[in-house]
This record gives structure tokens, sequence and C-alpha cells, in this order.
């Protein structure tokens, strides 16, 4: 059973803000999911290997060289502020 | 033009490539006659399919590419130059990316202008279409029920007659259910033969992208021109062979492995259960498979039921990562009025995110936090090798493993919003094949009888057909043997 504290040190791990009236909900909805997963502490898996890639795949590598990246103007137009070239975010502390 | 826009509607991609070939209609023509439609059709106070019409012909596209400017639709995550990309998120409002995912680029290179973006559930997460920001997308045969999802837009358009053929994504079963949802042919490649390279990610482990057509010869076309290794993607790989247009008719010696885990489920999944107009559209999809020459025989793949619980551990906690990305610095959305970076970032992803993305991050954030780690991803990962494991051993002895791609038919509007792991179950058939990163393919199959729920009788039903990696020529040539056995009629969908 997830606890509302645990709801809201998670939320502060994901940088999520969450309303008031959001927090017991998700406590029972994550609940709910992870008794539906805890099956699979059942199983035996001594001396598994977990996957890390699913399909057998050799190195890829490639030489590291320079290339072209996307123009700075082009890279900050999306930017919902930018200033003197870099994205423009407030202060860390207020 | 010579031929009437009814008849030219009701090609398939590969048939108006061949009728521009012969004349009979330009790349202009065929255009604009969909883009007509799909404004008049596809958006709000139609199916909710698109969530971006080309205003014009896009410049650019070779005008004597193989596929011969038959128009594409575009899963609204792969970014489009220039051409709203926000992934059927809030977060990601205003957001025209400066390059192109490369499976797009490749399809435009070939000759396929972009016609349209379509719905899909936020960032990939749902299976119905309903978590996204432009309101539900609705299915092109009882418009009070859901096309699937997360591909659901471009699964109701292609099913609807509103685009030739689209593009979508797969991570758990994305393609493949909204597509037996809607009564077309969707393919999920191996893992690694399409470049991932600009699509928005949502679990990078697992997504790809595949398409989905009006039937299977359109998926080899479509595929033909996706396949191959990027340098853009160092997870893609080189397919090891050209992908052949499918022909057999006969499935003379071909072995079928029908899993008796998923088929026979524990208790435990009785809400997996299948409807019995779904069994029973699957059964006589065996018989035609064993009268077209198959053998048809039971194959155990153990820990396949498992890999719902695997999938939801590793599927969130990928996306947690990934989406941590949405932070209102570089793209999308930034909330107004705060007060310093941290209330920047907590409150611009509290605006940006929908419930389910909420969820998802939050579940995949508590997986992956201290003393969690090695019980549930650690563990979820060694379930994973497992059911690879499994499926290995099961190709040893069967050419392919079959199941039906979804256990009910399109269900109703809201139906299953309320629980999340009522959500969760339609990707029960799918996302072992996922875990596995094995191709698989959805094929309608017929339409369900009675007692699959009030009016759930007259909706498509999916068989899935999985085989091994890279195994893809093979398998579309079995769905096309049984595509031409079973002469499945999409036409009443057609808006």
């Amino acid at each position: 059973m997830i606890e509302r504290d645990e709801v809201l040190h998670v939320a502060r791990l994901a940088r999520l803000g969450l309303d008031e009236d959001e927090v017991e909900p998700l406590a029972a909805e994550l609940s709910s999911v992870l008794d539906h997963i805890a099956k699979i502490g059942e199983l035996d898996l001594e001396g598994v290997t977990p996957t890390t890639h699913v399909v057998d795949v050799t190195g890829a590598l490639r030489a590291d060289e320079p290339r072209p990246c996307l123009p700075r103007e082009v890279a900050l137009s999306q930017a919902p502020a930018a200033k003197d070239g870099g994205f423009l975010v407030p202060s860390p502390q207020a | 033009m010579s031929a009437s826009a009814t008849d030219l509607l009701e090609l398939s991609g590969a048939g108006a490539i061949e009728a521009a070939s012969a004349g009979s209609v330009t790349a202009p023509e065929l255009f604009d006659l969909y883009r007509e439609r799909a404004v008049e059709h596809g958006g709000p106070d139609g199916l909710n399919c698109f969530t971006w019409v080309a205003p014009e012909a896009p410049e650019g596209v070779p005008v004597d590419g193989p596929l011969s400017g038959v128009p594409l639709a575009a899963k609204d995550l792969f970014c489009t130059r220039d051409v709203p990309s926000q992934a059927g998120s809030r977060i990601l409002e205003g957001y025209r990316p400066p390059y192109t995912a490369t499976a797009v680029s490749r399809l435009i290179d070939a000759g396929a202008p972009l016609l349209a973006k379509t719905n899909q559930d936020e960032f990939a997460m749902g299976s119905s279409t309903e978590n996204s920001a432009f309101g539900p997308a609705l299915n092109p045969w009882d418009r009070t029920r859901v096309p699937g999802g997360s591909s659901g837009g471009s699964a109701a358009a292609v099913a609807g007659g509103l685009a030739p053929w689209a593009l979508g994504t797969d991570t758990g079963g994305s393609i493949r259910q909204p597509a037996a949802l809607c009564g077309i042919v969707g393919l999920k490649p191996t893992y690694g033969a399409v470049s991932r390279y600009g699509m928005i990610a949502f679990a990078s482990s697992l997504d790809q992208a595949g398409p989905l057509t009006r039937d299977v010869t359109d998926a080899a076309t479509m595929l033909a021109h996706m396949v191959g290794q990027d340098p853009c993607d160092a997870t893609s790989l080189a397919f090891p062979e050209q992908i052949a247009m499918p022909r057999a008719e006969k499935l003379d010696g071909v072995r079928l492995g029908v899993p008796a885990e998923l088929l026979h489920p524990s208790a435990e999944l009785d809400a997996a259960a299948l409807q019995p107009g779904v069994r029973d559209a699957f059964d006589a999809t065996l018989a035609l498979a064993e009268r077209l020459g198959a053998e048809v025989e039971e194959v155990h793949l153990r820990h396949a039921e498992h890999a719902l619980a695997a999938y939801y551990l590793i599927a969130p906690s990928e996306a947690s990562s990934n989406l941590a990305r949405f932070d209102g610095v570089r793209y999308g959305m930034r909330a107004p009025d705060v007060d310093d970076l941290l209330d920047m970032y907590t409150r611009t992803r509290h605006d940006g995110f929908g419930a389910e993305v909420k969820r998802r991050i939050m579940l995949g954030t508590y997986a992956l936090s201290a003393g969690y780690y090695e019980a549930y991803y650690g563990r979820a990962q060694r379930v994973r090798t497992k059911i690879a494991e499994d499926f290995r051993q099961a190709f040893a002895g069967v050419d392919f493993i079959v199941t039906p791609t979804s256990a009910g038919v399109a269900f109703a509007l809201g139906e299953k919003t309320a629980d999340p792991w009522a959500m969760y179950l339609n990707d029960y058939f799918t996302v072992p094949m996922s875990l596995a990163g094995i191709p698989a393919l959805s094929l309608p199959c017929g339409l369900s009888g009675d007692g699959d729920g009030p009016g759930g009788a007259g909706l498509p039903v999916g068989f899935q057909i999985a085989g091994p990696a890279f195994s893809e020529n093979r398998l579309l040539d079995a769905a096309f043997a049984l595509e031409q056995a079973i002469g499945f009629d999409g036409s009443p969908a057609r808006v």
C-alpha cells in the first residue's frame, strides 16, 4: 500500500507538481497497479541475466569526429524564453 | 481524372501507386482528394483522427519515387520539420521540430507526401486514444467506441478511408491493438529494424515504428521503405534481406503455435478473458489456416503470463526517465508566473502532462527509486530475459506464434478510463512480443458475433501472428495467404 507521504516524495523526485485532490487517487491507483505487479516477486529468477538489449547486437561504434549540429538560433527557436544565445530560465533561488 | 473519386479512395496504397503509374490519376490529384476528405471528416467534428492536415501539397517530395505520390499520415509523435509534433500532449503545445524523423523522411524520400499528423494517446501511453490533449479519436465502425491506441488516430484514418496508409508506433501493442479494433493491418517490426530517430520517446528499449494499412501488401510496401540502419539511432540495425512483396497462396508445412499460457491463463487474469466472438473468429481463422496447409499445435511460453507485470514496470521506468526532458526549458510550454527554477519545473509538468502520463511517471519513478530498484526494475528485466528465451525455444518447434490481438472488440468511450489496470489488460496478448523484440502483425480476421457486450456484434477482430527476429518476409507471406483466404471486407468503416 502506497501512503500519501510516499506519493509526495516520489512526486518531488519526479519534479511533478500535484494538486491536493490528485494525491489520494494516485496513492490508490499506484497501490492497485503494484498489487497486480507483485506476482513477479514469486518467480525464481536466481542467476537470470537482466535484459540490456533484446536483439543480439555488437557494439555500435563510430569514429569520434566533430560534425555540424543544429545552428544555435534554430536550437533556441522553440524555447519558451531565450536570451544572449542561451536558454533563459528563472533563478534557482528566488 | 478518368477514374471516379470514389474508386480512387477505395484503392489501397499499392493500388494507388499502380493507378498513378498507369496515368489514371496524378499525384497532386490524389493528394487534393485525400486532403479535402481529411479536412472534412478527420477533425473534431468527424473522427478526430487528425491533429494537423497539410494546408497544401508539400514541396520537396520526389515526383518519380516508388511510392508515386501516395499521401502519408504519421502519428503525432514523429518529429516533422516545421509541422506541429506534440505527441498528443499539452506540454509540447506549439512545438515545431527543426528536423524530421528518419522513418518519415525515408517514406517522403520514396515519394509519399505528408498529408496529416494523427491523434494518439499522450506520449503513446494508452490503449484507447482517450488520453489525448486533442480529445479522443473515434472508431469508424461505431463512433461511440474507441479506435484502440495508442496509434488510434492512424488506425481510424486508414480504416475510415481518410488516408491510404499511416505510420504508427508500438511499445506494448500500440500499432497492433488499434489495427485490430479498426479492422486493418498493423505491423510491429523487429526491434531495431526501423530507426527511432525523431520519434518522441516513450520506452526506448521497446518503441518501434511500423505501418498501419488496409492490407498486407501495403504493410510490406511501407516497410520496404522504412527499414535499415541509421547513424542517428545506434540501436538500429541493417535489415538482413530485402523486404519482398508477399505472394504466398498456401501455408503448406507452416507450423503455427498457440501459446497455452496466454489462451488459458490462470484465474488471476480472468479480466483478460476472451470475448466469445473473438474466440470464435480466432478459432475459425486457425481452421482456415489448416485448410491452407498449416499445422496448428500448442506451444508453451512459461513466463508469458508475467509479461504484463514486467512491461508495466519496464515501460513506466523508461518513460519516467525519457519524460524528464519536458521541463519548460528547451521546447513546448512553460507555466506562467513561477517563483524559481524548481517551481517552473514542477508547475510546467503539472500543467502540461495528463493524468495517465502523471500516473506512469510516478510508477516509473517509484520503481527506480532507492530501495525498490532491484525488487521492481531489476526483476522485471530478468523476467524479460525469460520471456525472450521462451519465444526462442518455441520457435525451435514452430514457425509462428498466433493469438488474438486483443481479448475484446472495440469498447465504448469511457468504459475503461476509471480503472488503470482494466485498460492495461488490453495489452495482454501484445506485450510478450514487445518484450522479446520480435515482429508481430495484426490481421483483420472477421467480425464478432453476438455475446460481446451490448452492441458488440459486427465489430472487427484481429489475429496476431508473431515470428522470430527479422522474419518479416515470412510473416508477411503467411499473413498474405491468410488474408486472401479470409477475404475481410473493411468497406463498412469508410466514411
